[in-house]
Parts: C-alpha cells; sequence; structure tokens
C-alpha cells in the first residue's frame, strides 16, 4: 500500500506541471491588456464558453463577453476598482458564450503594473458560479418579500392604531381636554395602550384609558373588544365600577385570555361643576390636580378586568372646580427608562406639580417622558388631561 | 432626518478642501459607481496652482448626507447638493469637472446657479444613455435592466456590516484597507435609485442653456458614452470644444490620468 500511494503521488507531480496547471485548472483564466483586449486563456475557459481560442486571443475584449448590464457594471465598478486598487474581488457577472447563453460566473481580478508604474497586465480568474447564483437569486426574491411583508405589516399597524384611538380630541363644552399617543418603538406595531372619550348626553361624558395585555394583533382585538363594549354598556349603566365589572364577566366569558387594565371616569355637568366619577381596573390611578396642592391619586385600586371571576371595583366620586383637573396615564410614562433608571411616579407628581393649563401638561408630560428615554418609547404611552377652565382672572 | 440646515453640508458629503488656499477652484465630482477616489491619480496635480474640492456623491463613499427618495430619483436632486456645497463654501469662480452622470451633474448644476461657476470640464459626458429616434445614446431600455440586475447580483459585496466603514469616516486615508472596502460599494438600495436616475436621464434639452466655456473630453473608445455621443454634447453647448483622448474605457481618470492632466491644464489656461 505504501508503495502504491507514493507511486500515485508521483504520477500526481508530474501530471501537474504548470501548463497543465493553467490550461486544465477548475477555474477559467483570461489575461487581457490594460484595455481589456484578451491576450491569453485557458483551456477550462474556452471549454465553459464554447469559444476557440482563435475567436477571443487578439480579437475580443473582456466586455465583448458580458451582457449589456454586465459591460455597464465592468465600466462603472470592475475597471475603477482595478485601476484606483490594483484588484476586484467576488464580481458577480454572466460570460455572454459562443452559442449565446449566459453563463453565472464569479470574477477576481488583478491589474499588474510594470516598474514604471503603468498598468501592464490583468489577470482575471473565473468561477462557474451557476448554482450558487440560483440560489442567490431566491435568497434575493425572498429578501425582497419579507421587505414588502414589513411594509404591508407597518402600514396595516398603523392604519389599524389610527382606529383604536380618536382621530382628534373631541371639544366637550366646559371642558378643556388633550390627549397624547405614542406606540412603543418605530411604530410598526399595534400598541396595547388605548384611550376613549365620548359622548353620553348633553353634559355627559365618558373617559377611557387602558392598557390591553399583549402586544400587535392580540393587543388590537382586545382593545377593539373593550372599547366597544364599554362604549355600549356606558349606555345604560352609569356607575363606572359596575360597568368594569359587566365587562370583566364580558371577557371572562370570551375564549382567549384577554384582559386589560383600564380607566372608567364619567363626567357631569351639573349646577355646581363638573361631578367626576371614577373607578380603576388594576390601573394607574389618575391624578388629581388642584392649584397650590400635591398632586394627589384619586380612587381606589381594583383588580385588573378579564384576569378573575371575582374581580372587584369602586366607585369615587370628585367635583372638579375651575382650574382644577385629573391626569390619566399608562405605565410607559412611570416605567420609562432611562439612562438614570425608571422615570417613576416621584418624578411624574414632581412634574404634574407644575401650574399649566391640560394642553401644555400633556405636552410637558409627554415630552419629558420621551427625552428621559432619548426620544425612542420602549413601551407605549397614553396620556389623557381633562381639566375645568380656570376662572377669569379679575 | 430633513436635508436643511442642521446637516453639516461639507462632512455630509466628505468634502475635502486642498491645494492653494485662496487659489482658482477646481471641483471634482465623480459619477455612478464610486466616490471621490476616482480621481486620486489626477486631482494632486492641481493640488500645486489650484484649490481643489472632492466631495461624495450621496449614498457614496464616505457621503452621510441622507439619501432623498424624491429629491434625488432625478439628477437635478445632485445638482442641487453640488450648488449646496459651493454655497457653504462660498464659492463663485468653480472649475467644475465632472465624469460619467456628474457631468450632467455639472450642467444642470452650472444651469440653476450660473453664479457659482466659471468653466465646465465634462469627462465622458451623455445627456441620455437611452437611444431614442434619431439619436443614438447607445442603450436600450432592457440593457438598463440587465445592468439593475447584475447590481443586485452584487448585493452580496455589500453587507450592513460595511455601512458603518463605508458612511461615517469622514477622514479616511489615501488608500487603505478601508478605501478597499468602501470604494465602488453603495448601498444597494440607493444603487438601484441611483442607477436609475443616472441611465434614465435626458438632459438633451438643458445642454444649449450652459453659459460658460465647456471642455468636452471624450475616451476613443467608451462603451458608456461613444463618440457621437461627446460629439452631440460638444456640439450642443455653445461655447465649448472637444478633445478626444486616446484612452479607452469609461474612466480615463484612472486608466489614462496624464491624458486628462494634460487636457485640463491646457484648458484651464486657456480659460483664465
Amino acid at each position: 500500500m505504501r508503495t502504491a500511494a507514493a507511486e500515485a503521488f508521483q504520477r500526481a507531480l508530474l501530471d501537474d506541471d504548470p501548463v497543465a496547471l493553467y490550461e486544465r485548472a477548475p477555474c477559467g483564466y483570461l489575461s487581457t491588456a490594460p484595455d481589456g483586449r484578451i491576450v491569453k486563456t485557458n483551456q477550462t475557459f474556452l471549454t465553459w464558453t464554447g469559444y476557440t481560442a482563435d475567436d477571443l486571443v487578439g480579437r475580443r475584449h473582456l466586455v465583448d463577453l458580458l451582457t449589456a448590464g454586465g459591460r455597464l457594471y465592468h465600466e462603472t465598478h470592475l475597471s475603477p476598482m482595478l485601476h484606483a486598487l490594483g484588484e476586484a474581488k467576488e464580481i458577480a457577472l454572466d460570460v455572454v458564450r459562443a452559442d449565446g447563453r449566459r453563463m453565472p460566473v464569479l470574477v477576481n481580478a488583478v491589474l499588474d503594473r510594470d516598474a514604471a508604474g503603468e498598468p501592464q497586465v490583468v489577470r482575471i480568474a473565473l468561477f462557474d458560479a451557476s448554482d450558487r447564483r440560483r440560489y442567490e437569486e431566491e435568497l434575493l426574491a425572498a429578501k425582497r418579500r419579507a421587505e414588502q411583508s414589513e411594509v404591508r405589516a407597518v402600514r396595516l399597524a398603523q392604519t389599524l392604531q389610527q382606529t383604536l384611538i380618536p382621530p382628534v380630541s373631541p371639544q366637550i363644552t366646559g371642558l378643556d381636554l388633550a390627549a397624547a399617543y405614542r406606540p412603543a418603538g418605530a411604530g410598526d406595531e399595534v400598541g396595547g395602550d388605548f384611550y376613549d372619550v365620548f359622548e353620553l348626553g348633553r353634559g355627559e361624558w365618558v373617559l377611557v384609558l387602558g392598557d390591553a395585555s399583549g402586544k400587535g394583533a392580540e393587543a388590537a382585538v382586545v382593545t377593539a373588544l373593550v372599547r366597544h363594549t364599554v362604549r355600549a354598556l356606558a349606555v345604560t349603566e352609569r356607575s363606572p365600577g359596575r360597568l368594569l365589572d359587566q365587562l370583566n364577566a364580558i371577557l371572562m366569558s370570551s375564549a382567549h385570555d384577554r384582559f386589560c387594565t383600564l380607566l372608567v371616569i364619567r363626567l357631569r355637568q351639573d349646577r355646581q361643576g363638573w361631578t367626576a366619577s371614577t373607578s380603576s381596573g388594576g390601573h394607574p390611578l389618575p391624578f388629581l390636580l388642584r392649584p397650590g396642592q400635591r398632586p394627589e391619586p384619586l380612587g381606589q385600586h381594583g383588580t385588573v378586568v378579564g384576569a378573575v371571576e371575582s374581580a372587584y371595583f369602586f366607585d369615587t366620586e370628585v367635583v372638579l372646580g375651575p382650574g382644577e383637573s385629573l391626569f390619566l396615564y399608562t405605565d410607559g410614562v412611570t416605567e420609562a427608562r432611562g439612562d438614570a433608571g425608571f422615570f417613576g411616579e416621584e418624578q411624574l407628581v414632581e412634574a404634574l406639580s407644575r401650574p399649566v393649563g391640560v394642553h401644555e401638561r400633556v405636552r410637558d408630560i409627554l415630552g419629558q417622558v420621551l427625552g428621559f428615554q432619548h426620544q425612542v418609547p420602549r413601551d407605549d404611552i397614553a396620556l389623557l388631561a381633562v381639566g375645568v377652565p380656570p376662572n377669569p382672572s379679575p | 432626518m430633513p436635508y436643511g440646515e442642521t446637516v453639516d453640508v461639507l462632512r455630509a458629503h466628505n468634502v475635502r478642501d486642498t491645494g492653494v488656499p485662496g487659489g482658482r477652484v477646481v471641483m471634482f465630482a465623480h459619477g455612478f459607481g464610486c466616490d471621490q477616489h476616482m480621481w486620486r491619480y489626477v486631482a494632486p496635480y492641481f493640488e500645486a496652482s489650484h484649490r481643489v474640492i472632492l466631495f461624495d456623491h450621496v449614498g457614496s463613499g464616505g457621503a452621510t448626507a441622507p439619501y432623498d427618495v424624491e429629491r434625488h430619483a432625478s439628477l437635478d436632486g445632485y445638482a442641487e447638493d453640488v450648488v449646496r456645497i459651493c454655497a457653504e463654501l462660498e464659492l463663485d469662480d468653480v472649475v467644475f469637472v465632472g465624469h460619467s452622470v456628474s457631468a450632467m451633474v455639472g450642467v444642470l448644476a452650472q444651469v440653476r446657479a450660473p453664479e457659482r461657476f466659471s468653466a465646465l470640464a465634462l469627462v465622458g459626458p451623455s445627456p441620455r444613455y437611452i437611444n431614442d429616434d434619431a439619436y443614438t445614446g447607445g442603450f436600450e431600455p432592457a440593457d438598463i435592466d440587465d445592468l439593475l440586475s447584475a447590481l443586485s447580483s452584487n448585493y452580496l459585496g455589500w453587507s450592513s456590516a460595511m455601512a458603518p466603514v463605508i458612511m461615517g469616516n469622514p477622514e479616511r486615508p489615501e488608500l487603505g484597507a478601508e478605501l478597499t472596502q468602501s470604494f465602488c460599494r453603495t448601498d444597494p438600495d440607493i444603487a438601484e435609485r441611483f442607477a436609475r436616475a443616472t441611465f434614465l436621464s435626458d438632459n438633451r434639452s438643458d445642454l444649449p442653456l450652459v453659459t460658460v466655456p465647456t471642455l468636452v473630453m471624450q475616451c476613443r473608445d467608451d462603451l458608456i458614452a461613444p463618440m457621437q455621443v461627446g460629439q452631440y454634447v460638444a456640439d450642443a453647448i455653445p461655447d465649448s470644444s472637444l478633445v478626444v483622448l486616446e484612452a479607452s474605457g469609461h474612466c480615463p481618470n484612472l486608466s489614462a490620468p496624464n491624458e486628462v492632466i494634460k487636457a485640463l491644464d491646457t484648458f484651464l489656461t486657456r480659460e483664465p
């Protein structure tokens, strides 16, 4: 065996002289003058392309063997690279064979210069890339499809999002109302936060602000269901707490594991001014803002809506006088994370202590929370502020 | 980010301002496919006698300027960028040297802001690449589609890992590993759009509007901008002259820099 192996080694060594190495290399070789005129080629290239040496040497330029697009690519990329850098690697081109069919190749090329630095010869190695190119084309097509799907998904998410919050803040006669909404990240997914403001009758309004479980389509399903159910229930159920109780039962009986946290506030105008009746289903309590007083959370905590059968909710009433307001928010505010940790309730209370109107209030808090996390919210943010306009200064 | 006052125009276009301070300004513009290093064998010669400005078009080389899908869909957007650079540098006597598609960018810039330019030198210009009735541009629409497919086949030469190297380095060495990585490599999406803006353009009607002396440098054997196209440009621009370079190919600034230098030097001496 040893002897047989040694003999085979010798034979291979003798057979693979430089000529065979060049002519029968497993890649095509072309040498051209600096202007591209072919001066030499190997047998492998001739076999692949069906040309004879006489067809090519001294007669044709490299670009003559390329497709029109390949020629443009050669002139705008390959040739500049060769002259500026001395080499070009892994360039994908099609060689047009003698029979007119195309052969995908990968090209490596080097430009040699003479002692004076003048271009002397270009050496080109071409690799058959038929299979690879087919695969790459499939990859490219898949990539394009993925990109298109993403564009569609974003558009769908944004369209859907617009249906989940009021297109414009409604005007309530006798009240100031301001709202803001920012979905997490780059806005390519439907957020779980939502709010709604609607009129029940003359001088009677309902404010809803919540945070549905999950993200994307799943959250949108919960949001849409909750929003429309609350609207329907509010017509007959005047107590926000009992409304949440009924909503809880409906969510519990739905097939999916859907829940949300929710604030429902009913505003009623009477002779004293505006009475607000509020109930929280597992949601951060709204802040009652009174001039000259520290912001205070209003109401009592109830359970998350749609999570347990034995849920409980409480109603709390307050009369809003001139200059007084309520501020509703989602945990995207307090749990906003920045370089210095969480935004937190303390910072929110401090921010809410500024004596400003509801519109500036919402702008101010949104600006602070976005600034806190470099303008890219990690979670959705929903803000709603409603207040009785202050009496005109005497 | 909108392209406006907030963007440092010079940094955004990787502008290099060299040569004789206060000297006559020669501004070199690269064409489709590569970047300002297209001029690396030509520009240094003029640094001894002129103030030399080099820059990268949006999406090319070291440019960080934001690509505006609408504005850069036509060469007008690129011309606007050139005028912005000139305005930022407060230049009013520029000899604009444009290679390939930048020849037409220069024509549009001169027509748009004649107060900035005193002469044009166009290397391998073509006002329209696609044949049209009696006009021979050299290409059929199918050829351009074929180029787009060649571009997409070479997507793989460009990966996002390369983007930071390409996009964000204003202080680039003359020729290093970095240049090897970035030269002739463009974000594929921008490259495709630039290819369309370039090869589907038709600027024939702008040529007669040029109001400064213009030199047309035409290679004897250029398959992107053939001889008759160079002749067409020279005929259409009022005060122009045609110089035929013995070089072959579309990039004499790289393959025959001495011929380009000689023609440009003669032109600069003649049009002081």
